[in-house]
């Protein structure tokens, strides 16, 4: 049994070890501050900038979105309807089950509407579809720290006169750790993830200036620079990956570190 | 509110039918049973068969879940019922870190440290050459995907085993493993099997790690060793030219509707179970 523990863990010092070890030596200034040059693919001179600002947009419009959308979720499920409400139940059971899901389904989905509306790729259709991916996260996760806030505390706000609108308010900064929680939790999902932009964010070696223009993504960018017969290309690719590790890494730490404090406070 | 809330019960339904209207053209054309069951795959001539692919994807989901399953089950039991806390502590925040670090990074790992070793190492005891890209490949990068999905679940439903049914056992002069045996895991078994199912439901969808390292070949793997082509893979390695061969485009999104209808239907049974026994509990 410690064996298993010890290989589980192992596992992942085993990931973080070899990229580490392999994109080390090719990481360079040049990498994350230049977008491609003319050759890139070809081992001339550039670096990702490119894709970590198509990454970003998209990791960032995606969870603004998101939390948009989630927040009212939430607040009606907890506030407006009663404990033992269907609905409730329902809409749990039902973002428990698209949390599941995978990206290469929200993808091929997003694809489709976007060919129904004649959308090209862009960085638009990247953050509509990526929402999707990430509204479940948002819900799940905020709703099980409103869930801890004692039911006490809506029914002394209600006792004083307030409406369930205030209590909302309430409940809010009661759980703005957990916000932040689920916010970095969609934020690196958005991040890191591949298959649901390859379809709908597309592609260029250009920073997106525009909502409406193609949107390059680390992840695929790794992709792309691994499957290079160039070594330096391929070397390129490990650097790359160590630095969306890095960033998912710092953005996972950091939400660990916010909910531990949210319990630390808890009333 | 009750609009969104009423939208994001939908979501799933509006998924399931866009992809469904889009599969149509080719679902007019051939029968379902004959696009499952059949191995031709020629685009060109549109001849879609989709048997390597489902295959392809059976054989590495079989290999991920009898790698990761023991692992998780000895681990999980390890963490709950014996380690220290100090020893939990320090175990849990590393299986949360892992299920943070983004799929293409599990692919370049794969490249760098799986497939070179079953190149080098496991490959040479069986055939006389092989290139290390392989269902087997897949099946190891997709079981460490797992193990935190399998790990938090199982340590959740350990969990809400009550303290009093093990001193119980324990009492009755029962050792410690035997009370696991025949309390915890008795008592936890549709919980377990909750977890097996939920992660089979997401070793089938993954995607871009499994592509890296899988070889691509679209044939009915027949050992660990040959190269497979999952359904995943194949609509992500061919979106690009999906527009461009009339049908094809129709034959991706049905293989994305095969995975959504299979993936939905295994995730919303097994939450169904976990949520009775989250019940049980309060």
């Amino acid at each position: 049994m410690i064996v298993a523990s010890v290989l589980i863990v192992g596992g992942f010092f085993l990931i973080v070890g070899t990229i580490l070890i392999k994109g080390l030596p090719a990481l360079s200034l040049d990498l994350i501050t230049k977008t491609p040059g003319g050759g890139f693919y070809m081992g001339k001179e550039g670096g990702v900038l490119n894709a970590i600002v198509g990454s970003l947009y998209i990791a960032l419009g995606s969870s603004g979105l998101a939390l948009i959308l989630s927040l009212p979720i939430v607040l009606y499920i907890n506030v407006y309807l009663k404990r033992s409400s269907k609905l409730g139940s329902i809409a749990r059971l039902s973002s428990d089950v698209l949390f599941g899901i995978p990206s290469i389904v929200y993808g091929a989905f997003g694809f489709t509407v976007m060919i129904y509306f004649g959308l090209k790729t862009s960085l638009l259709g990247g953050i509509l579809t990526v929402t999707l991916l990430v509204l479940p996260i948002m819900i799940r996760t905020m709703d099980e720290v409103i869930r801890t806030i004692p039911k006490e505390l809506l029914d002394a706000s209600y006792s004083l006169g307030s409406t369930r609108l205030e209590a909302s308010k309430i409940l809010i900064r009661q759980s703005i750790p957990g916000i932040f929680t689920a916010i970095l939790l969609s934020f690196g999902r958005g991040i890191g993830d591949v298959a649901s932009v390859m379809f709908t964010a597309g592609f260029s070696d250009n920073i997106p200036t525009s909502i409406d223009s193609p949107a390059p993504t680390l992840p695929l960018a790794i992709f792309f620079q691994l499957g290079s017969p160039v070594d330096e290309v391929q070397a390129r690719a490990y650097a790359s990956a160590l630095v969306l590790t890095i960033i998912v890494l710092l953005i996972s730490i950091g939400a660990r570190t916010l909910s531990k404090r949210f319990s630390k406070n808890k009333i | 509110m009750l609009v969104l809330t009423i939208l994001s019960v939908l979501l799933a339904v509006f998924i399931g039918l866009g992809l469904y209207l889009r599969s149509l053209p080719l679902l007019e054309l051939k029968s379902v049973g004959s696009l499952l069951t059949s191995s031709v795959w020629k685009p060109f001539k549109g001849e879609f068969g989709f048997f390597p692919f489902i295959m392809g994807t059976l054989w590495v989901t079989g290999i991920a879940i009898v790698v990761a399953l023991p692992l998780c089950l000895l681990s999980g039991i390890f963490i709950s019922e014996y380690a220290h806390h100090r020893v939990r502590k320090i175990i849990v925040p590393f299986v949360d870190l892992l299920s943070g670090i983004p799929p293409v990074v599990f692919g370049v790992w794969g490249v760098l440290f799986v497939v070179p070793l079953i190149q080098e190492y496991i490959a040479p005891h069986f055939v006389e050459y092989a290139t290390g890209y392989s269902v087997l490949a897949g099946g190891i990068v997709l079981a460490v995907m797992i193990f935190p999905l399998i790990i938090s679940i199982l340590l959740e439903v350990f969990g809400t085993v009550p303290r009093e049914l093990k001193d119980a056992s324990l009492s009755l002069g029962a050792t410690q493993w035997q009370t696991v045996k025949f309390v915890l895991l008795k008592r936890s078994m549709p919980g377990i099997i909750a977890a097996i199912v939920l992660a089979i439901s997401r070793a089938f969808g993954e995607t871009i790690a499994v592509l890296m390292v899988c070889g691509n070949l679209p044939e009915v793997p027949h050992s660990v060793l040959d190269s497979g082509y999952p359904l995943p893979a194949l609509i992500a390695n061919n979106y690009g030219e999906m527009l461009s061969i009339p049908l094809y485009d129709s034959a991706l999104l049905f293989s994305a509707l095969i995975l959504f209808i299979i993936i939905f239907l295994f995730n919303a049974i097994s939450r169904i179970v976990l949520s009775r026994i989250e019940r049980r509990m309060n």
